[in-house]
């Protein structure tokens, strides 16, 4: 006869609530993980996706992400030239602002030059850009689809194709343009006296400028030694892939990491004392029928078991309630969640260890019954 | 009369003291208690609120560590100056049986199965201590609410249902704290012969704490506490005898 079973199917309604309840807890941790993983995955997106070996920035900067980067159009043929570099090609990253179907638009766009190293990844949908001028491949997140026009600065652009999971550390979707078309939408969107001075030719060069130049490097040469060279030029300044990756990490995620860390961390330990309050106040509510079972003669097992069972019962099914809810739901939310099976093992572990450490005190209060207080009234 | 058989006592008390606390809060619940019940006697047990009637059973039971004295149950020595057996609980289990003022019944088990719990304790397959729970309730005469839950019993219903567990493992001590406090007067005569008729046939021992004046005609003898000290056995007038 199991007891604990017994006792639940009694009590099964207010069980199957407690167990509702857990399970809203746990699915709120599993979709802080989720989101923690989606922030770190978003925010180097943009890094991966060309899939470079070294990045050519302003020199004194460690663009183009985390610091402002603007360098002359001229650079690539420059970098191409180099020994080792199989390919290079140039980039613009610039946030626009736009409106689609009476809806507002935060777009990351990506200038790059096609044939070249920098363009999207991958196409799911669509075709890549195909003429020089106003089209434009959009990532899934924006909404946008292919045939949509959009106006960006003071053109339209009709969308050819889609990407998948493509955002800025923002969070904003990245859109792919001509690095023609986007150099002159930062023309456009640039302050109009420094627009006047562009134009005039008295700044600094002319509208040619573009925020970094990436470079593909011959399989035998090591990015490193590519990277060395270009430093030793006076205005630019390099980083291989892993030192880029570094770089934004540190300055664009780690905050927000560690603040997602930390509040993660908060509800861990709250789920934890939830769960032991729960055990100790269910072991609580049974006291008095405890007494009576070891009045009766029942052994310690059977009371062990008793409580044991009822909280790993508990742990297990709040913990899949929790899981099938942020199953349905992480995809409906605004950024991406990253459901990992080994975060999921890792929670699933911890509550089961909570459960067998808050039992651990309700088994202690159990045991420490007197059998007389079942013959007390 | 005490009881129909020769046979050794089954509960033997020799001198049991049992105080509770030290110094200025010291109390002695028990004083020098000797007594003894053989098998097939109803005894009451009487004595006014604080007299150590509970704390009598409970060191009886086995609950409660006594702080002196010698007690032997069924022939075994239980308590010699100190526990003289390891386990208790299987004793429990095994030799005596409970019967609450509040019933006691778990109440996430039906009558049977709370019956049958103490025999699946015991070790004996599930089916067949539902079988032999089910053959007690009927006995009892609570057999058509086997099925029901403690909180959907009656008073009495629920009483026979815990006197029926008390019995299962047809244990040889029967300890009983005020089981018809929570029954009306012709209720609680009828629970008091029902442990009369037990106590012949399973030639148990039974003592019934009690308070209730009217059913002390029902018992064999009567033991008399005050201030944890046994007052001198009164005979009992009894118009008749059942057994
Ligand atoms: N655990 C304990 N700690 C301290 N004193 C206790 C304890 N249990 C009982 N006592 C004391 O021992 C004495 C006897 O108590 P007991 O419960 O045996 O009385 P009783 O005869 O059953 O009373 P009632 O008729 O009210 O149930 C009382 O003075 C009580 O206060
Ligand atoms: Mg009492």
């Amino acid at each position: 006869m199991n007891l604990a079973y017994r006792d639940i199917r009694h009590h099964r309604g207010r069980f199957l609530l407690t167990c509702l309840g857990l399970g809203l807890l746990l699915a709120v941790v599993l979709s802080m993980l989720g989101i923690y993983r989606g922030l770190v995955a978003d925010a180097l997106t943009l890094v991966r996706a060309p899939a470079v070996d070294v990045w050519v920035v302003e020199s004194g900067t460690r663009g183009p992400f985390a610091e402002a980067s603007r360098i002359p159009g001229d650079t690539r043929e420059a970098i191409a030239r180099l020994h080792g570099v199989a390919a290079a090609g140039s980039l613009t990253y610039q946030s626009v602002e736009t409106r689609h179907r009476g809806r507002r638009l935060r777009l990351q766009v990506v200038g790059y030059e096609p044939g070249r190293p920098g363009g999207p990844p991958r196409i799911v949908e669509g075709r890549p850009i195909a003429r020089s001028h106003y089209e434009m491949i959009a990532d899934r997140a924006s909404g946008l689809l292919p045939g949509d026009r959009v106006r960006l600065g003071r053109n339209i652009f009709t969308v050819v194709g889609l990407t998948e999971n493509l955002v800025s550390s923002g969070g904003d979707p990245v859109v792919h343009l001509t690095l023609r078309d986007s150099q002159e939408l930062q023309f456009e969107l640039a302050p109009s006296a420094a627009r006047r001075q562009m134009a005039r030719g008295t700044a600094p060069g002319s509208t040619d400028f573009v925020n970094a130049v990436v470079v593909r490097t011959r399989p035998e040469i090591a990015p490193e030694r590519v990277a060395e060279t270009i430093r030793r030029w006076r205005r630019l300044s390099a980083l291989t892939r892993a030192e880029q990756e570094r770089v934004l990490t540190r300055s664009v995620v780690d905050k927000a990491r560690k603040q997602i860390g930390f509040f993660t961390t908060l509800l861990l330990v709250v789920s934890a004392v939830i769960i032991a309050l729960i055990i100790y106040t269910m072991t609580m509510d049974k006291l008095r029928e405890i007494a009576t079972l070891k009045l009766i003669g029942a052994p310690d097992r059977t009371i062990v078991g008793l409580v044991l069972q009822q909280a790993l019962a508990m742990g297990i099914l709040g913990y899949t309630f929790g899981a099938l809810l942020i199953l349905a739901v992480a995809d409906h939310f605004p950024r991406r969640v990253i459901l990992r099976p080994e975060d999921g093992l890792g929670l699933g572990i911890a509550v089961f260890l909570v459960c067998l450490l808050a039992s651990g005190l309700g088994v202690r209060l159990a045991l420490s019954v007197d059998p007389a207080a079942a013959l007390r009234g | 009369m005490t009881g129909d058989t020769g046979g050794r006592p089954l509960i033997e008390l020799e001198g049991i003291a049992k105080h509770f606390g030290e110094g200025e809060t010291r109390v002695e619940a028990l004083r020098g208690i000797t007594l003894a019940v053989g098998p097939g006697e109803v005894v009451g047990l009487l004595g006014p609120s604080g007299s150590g009637k509970t704390t009598l059973l409970n060191v009886i039971g086995c609950v409660l560590e006594p702080s002196a004295g010698r007690m032997v149950l069924d022939g075994e020595t239980v308590y010699d100056g100190r526990w003289t057996r390891r386990d208790l609980r299987q004793l429990r289990l095994r030799k005596i049986g409970f019967v609450f003022q509040f019933h006691n019944l778990l109440p996430f088990l039906d009558s049977t199965d709370n019956v049958a719990l103490v025999l699946d304790l015991a070790g004996l397959p599930v089916a067949e201590a539902r079988r032999r729970a089910n053959e007690l309730l009927d006995y009892l005469e609570v057999g058509h609410r086997r099925h029901a839950f403690p909180a959907a019993l009656s008073g009495g219903e629920a009483q026979r249902v815990a006197i029926a567990r008390a019995l299962a493992n047809r244990p040889r001590i029967i300890l009983a704290d005020e089981p018809t406090a929570a029954l009306d007067s012709s209720r609680a005569r009828v629970v008091v012969d029902l442990l009369r008729r037990l106590a012949v046939e399973q030639r148990a021992a039974i003592l019934v704490v009690t308070h209730d004046e009217k059913i002390y005609d029902r018992f064999d003898r009567i033991f008399h506490l005050r201030d944890g000290a046994l007052e001198v056995e009164r005979p009992l007038t009894r118009s008749r005898r059942k057994s």
